[in-house]
């Protein structure tokens, strides 16, 4: 029998783009789609995160759950890094209408349009929305 | 007697904070809860229509909701009050009846 590496894979290399659109504890999207890109990111593929509309708030810095009885999930996204799951981008606007800024932030990401995010999207593979 | 209205709903991802502006009346109050108390957020392109009835409609937060979310820090819309669990206990007791907006 053949022997196979961990890290061996052949198959074609796609680009996957998974968008974040929800707010972390209201609804289980957050959660779930976090856990999604960790495990997808052990496939080698060319991944990168999309924080949009109220996404933005899954990495508002200072999380504080201990009062609402459930898991901060917030300093696993600086984990991504460490997934190899480096191109993390934030739309401009979704963050300025909120009121928000890049200092608010968990982890370093690039502020991006909406017309740069619309030129990014069209050049992936696959697009997963939670 | 008043009424309190709960709302749970983030005020950029459903109009459900506007509905409940539309049909509550003045003396009523409003709690912000859950992905709710997004709109207590001070500055954003939501704020503008719950400060236009600030005075004549009593706005409260849930604070752990506030912490859980880290907008602890931020500073939130001018009048609004933070309650904890037993002050939203203390709201239900006070109003006459509780108007949970969903």
């Amino acid at each position: 029998m053949e022997d196979f590496e961990d890290n061996e894979f052949d198959g074609p290399i796609k680009k996957f783009m998974y968008v974040n659109r929800k707010a972390p504890y209201g609804t289980v999207y957050a959660l779930e789609g976090l856990e999604v890109v960790l495990i997808t990111a052990a496939f080698d593929q060319d991944v990168c995160l999309v924080f949009v509309d109220d996404g933005v708030f899954q990495i508002k810095k200072d999380q504080e759950t201990t009062g609402i009885n459930m898991k901060n999930f917030s300093p696993t996204y600086r984990a991504l890094e460490g997934y190899d799951v480096e191109k993390i981008y934030v739309e401009k606007e979704s963050l300025e209408s909120r009121g928000f800024s890049e200092d608010d932030l968990v982890i370093p990401v690039e502020i991006l349009s909406s017309a740069e995010i619309s030129e990014l999207m069209d050049a992936q593979d696959v697009i997963v929305t939670f | 007697m008043a009424l309190l209205h709960t709302v749970n709903k983030s005020p950029f991802e459903r109009n459900v904070i506007s509905d409940c502006l539309r049909l509550a009346k003045d003396g009523s109050a409003i709690l912000l809860i859950e992905d709710g108390v997004y709109a207590a957020l001070e500055g954003t392109s939501a704020s503008d229509e719950i400060t236009r009835r600030n005075g004549s409609i009593k706005f409260f937060a849930l604070g752990p909701d506030i912490e859980a979310r880290g907008l602890s820090e931020k500073s939130l819309i001018e009048g609004l009050t933070l309650v904890d669990y037993s002050g939203f206990v203390d709201l239900v007791e006070e109003y006459s009846s509780v108007q949970s907006w969903l």
